[in-house]
């Protein structure tokens, strides 16, 4: 019973936060100085007036909003406005698949390498191993995706040729992107991890079952692993919301049209329909993972329930 | 005689019982982060004081004839204006490292600034929130998970793309998005306070809410709070650097070290220095401060320390 309660209201509340959110863009992008026919010169006025009756932007703010939240909810994002012909439901269902490989791998990436460094300089803390590693990942998280990606570029695409350098459709770039991102957030995971598999370690049960005489590995993967690991599933819904954003940088390098391509190409020409649409795909994609990963964290560690 | 004997007492006990004078002698115990400390305010302080000196040319000039120049050079542009490369020159003849410097100047001030804006949102909001108690508690906190839950990296962008690439702007929004877990960390350390015998005291006293919020449970945070303000300095400029790395933040011919780091990427086949010397710089910034961080964690709260 407990359990359909929290279930129910962190769904609630994630639907209140996605409603925030779709309010908040829909109003910051009519309050904005400058419109999206601006750009292009002397537009006649009759024209202008012509377009943005055709778009709706004519009436009431608050008549658009509603209208707005109707198509949404049909699941109708408009045209594009940047893009002529092409609706933000057709640009969005071509760069979502891009950005959704390119995430999932990075992550994976990021957890095979973070997890494993992470349990391992824990289990040898305070020797110089465990320094190495702790400084490398240090390094890792100082050094921005931004300067990586060039550099990953340079040596694996131009230098060695393992590599295409730019591209998607039948290109190897993206394993690149996927790589970058993933080397960050796994240099984020390994401190993490080490962290709180010291925490776990330090703690009576543990104490308990080496006294019984489990062997140390035993100890460390059947009991200590999923205490320890509870924070980095923590760190999973972050982690995605921060993967979108360094997918910015990373599309633009490796010239991958994924989402985060068309939501900065959509920022800088003001097509306000296409920001607003991307902008609920990236809320709904990291609320949904944040449920996921409060309902997974709950069920790890069942005290985050009850909120203590 | 015995008095005077009491008084050196209460000295010692006094002197012994400072939190800030027992974390300092902590913390410069800890090489790590004192080298760090020091690095960081070497840094500072060269990029806020040196471009007064005459010797640094302007980041701005062009000497188009002066292109990609060797680090450790010496040219004489044909006004007949010697410059001295220290890092080299870019593809217009501009001196790297007085634009590393004048940069640095931009990054870390929306490191600094957008840092200070967080602190005071979310310390207030967290000491309010924790004071306070009850449903208005909860309901401030269910706020902040809500808001927590919000993609911060795009309402950033929106926000820069619409009211224009504004600097000024540009801290105030990545202030305002920050500040969500200074709250929740100020919040945490209020209601463990709250109900302790000094606070009892004050109010015994017939002292104000505020006063107690401000004078008496804000300055008993100052623990957490300055970690936390140490590890959010470069998360900002962090932030900021991949804006500019993205044309979003600091516009040409200005620059941050973002938008360096962008410039030398685009041109790295040809001139690695362009992207090496800033992004060496940027990076040695950040490892400072978050090692500072750490060191401060340790020093601050010494039951927490990792080992």
């Amino acid at each position: 019973m407990e359990s359909v309660r929290f279930v129910l209201l962190r769904l609630l509340q994630s639907f209140f936060a996605l409603l925030c959110i779709i309010t908040l863009t829909f109003f910051l992008a009519r309050l904005a100085p400058g419109g999206p026919f601006l750009d292009e010169k002397a537009v006649p006025e009759h024209l202008l007036e012509q377009m943005n009756k055709k778009y709706g932007f004519d009436k009431p703010l608050v008549v658009q909003y509603g209208l707005y939240l109707g198509q949404l909810i049909q699941g109708d994002l408009g045209p594009s406005l940047g893009n002529k012909g092409f609706t933000v439901n057709e640009v969005i269902s071509e760069g979502l698949p891009v950005s959704f490989i390119l995430g999932f791998v990075g992550l994976l990436i990021a957890l095979v390498i973070g997890v494993p460094i992470g349990v391992f300089a824990a289990a040898n803390r305070n020797t110089p191993v465990d320094y190495g590693l702790m400084t490398v990942a240090m390094i890792g998280i100082c050094l921005p995706t931004f300067v990586i990606a060039p550099i990953l570029g340079e040596i694996f695409a131009l230098k060695l040729g393992w590599f295409d350098v730019a591209g998607w459709e039948g290109s190897t770039a993206w394993f690149l992107g996927a790589v970058t991102l993933g080397l960050y957030y796994s240099a984020y995971i390994a401190r993490l991890t080490r962290g709180s598999m010291l925490d776990v370690l330090s703690q009576d049960f543990v104490r308990t079952a080496r006294a019984k005489g489990l062997t140390p590995s035993k100890i460390l993967f059947k009991h200590a692993f999923r205490g320890g690991i509870t924070p980095v599933v923590a760190y999973l819904g972050p982690a995605l919301a921060g993967l979108i954003g360094g997918s910015f940088v990373v599309e633009t390098v490796f010239g991958i049209p994924g989402l985060g391509q068309h939501f900065i190409k959509a920022a800088s020409n003001r097509d306000y329909t296409l920001i607003n649409g991307t902008v609920t795909v990236f809320a709904i994609l990291i609320l949904i993972m944040n449920f996921l990963v409060d309902v997974l964290q709950a069920w790890l560690d069942p005290r985050t329930k009850t909120g203590n | 005689m015995i008095s005077g004997i009491h008084q050196r007492e209460s000295e010692a006990i006094e002197k012994g019982s400072s939190l800030g004078r027992d974390s300092w002698l902590r913390l410069r115990k800890n090489r790590l982060a004192m080298t760090s400390l020091w690095f960081f305010v070497t840094v500072v302080v060269i990029c806020f004081l040196l471009p007064i000196f005459s010797f640094v040319p302007d980041p701005n000039v062009t000497f188009p004839e002066l292109q990609s120049a060797p680090a450790f050079s010496t040219a004489t542009s044909v006004d007949g204006i010697e410059v001295y490369y220290l890092f080299g020159s870019d593809h217009l003849g501009r001196d790297i490292f007085s634009r590393i410097l004048y940069g640095g100047r931009v990054s870390l001030a929306v490191g600094f600034l957008a840092t200070a804006v967080s602190l005071t949102i979310g310390v207030a909001y967290g000491a309010l929130s924790g004071y306070i108690g009850g449903k208005v508690d909860a309901a401030m906190m269910r706020i902040v998970d809500i808001l927590y839950a919000l993609p911060f990296m795009i309402i950033v962008i929106i926000l820069t793309t619409y009211f224009g690439n504004n600097l000024w702007l540009l801290f105030v929004c990545i202030g305002a998005v920050e500040w969500l877990t200074m709250a929740r960390i100020v919040r945490g350390q209020v209601i463990s306070l709250k109900n302790q015998e000094f606070v009892e005291a004050a109010r015994s006293l017939g002292l104000s809410q505020w006063r107690i919020i401000f004078r008496h449970l804000i300055p008993n945070t100052i623990g957490p709070v300055i970690v936390y303000t140490t590890l959010t300095v470069p998360a900002v400029m962090r932030l900021e650097a991949i804006l500019s790395f993205l044309g979003l933040g600091v516009q040409p011919p200005d620059a941050s070290w973002g938008s360096l780091i962008k410039e030398g990427a685009d041109r790295m086949a040809s001139d690695p220095g362009l992207l090496v010397y800033p992004a060496i710089i940027f990076a040695l910034t950040l490892f400072s401060l978050n090692f500072l961080g750490d060191g401060l964690r340790d020093a601050l709260d010494p039951k927490s320390s990792k080992d």
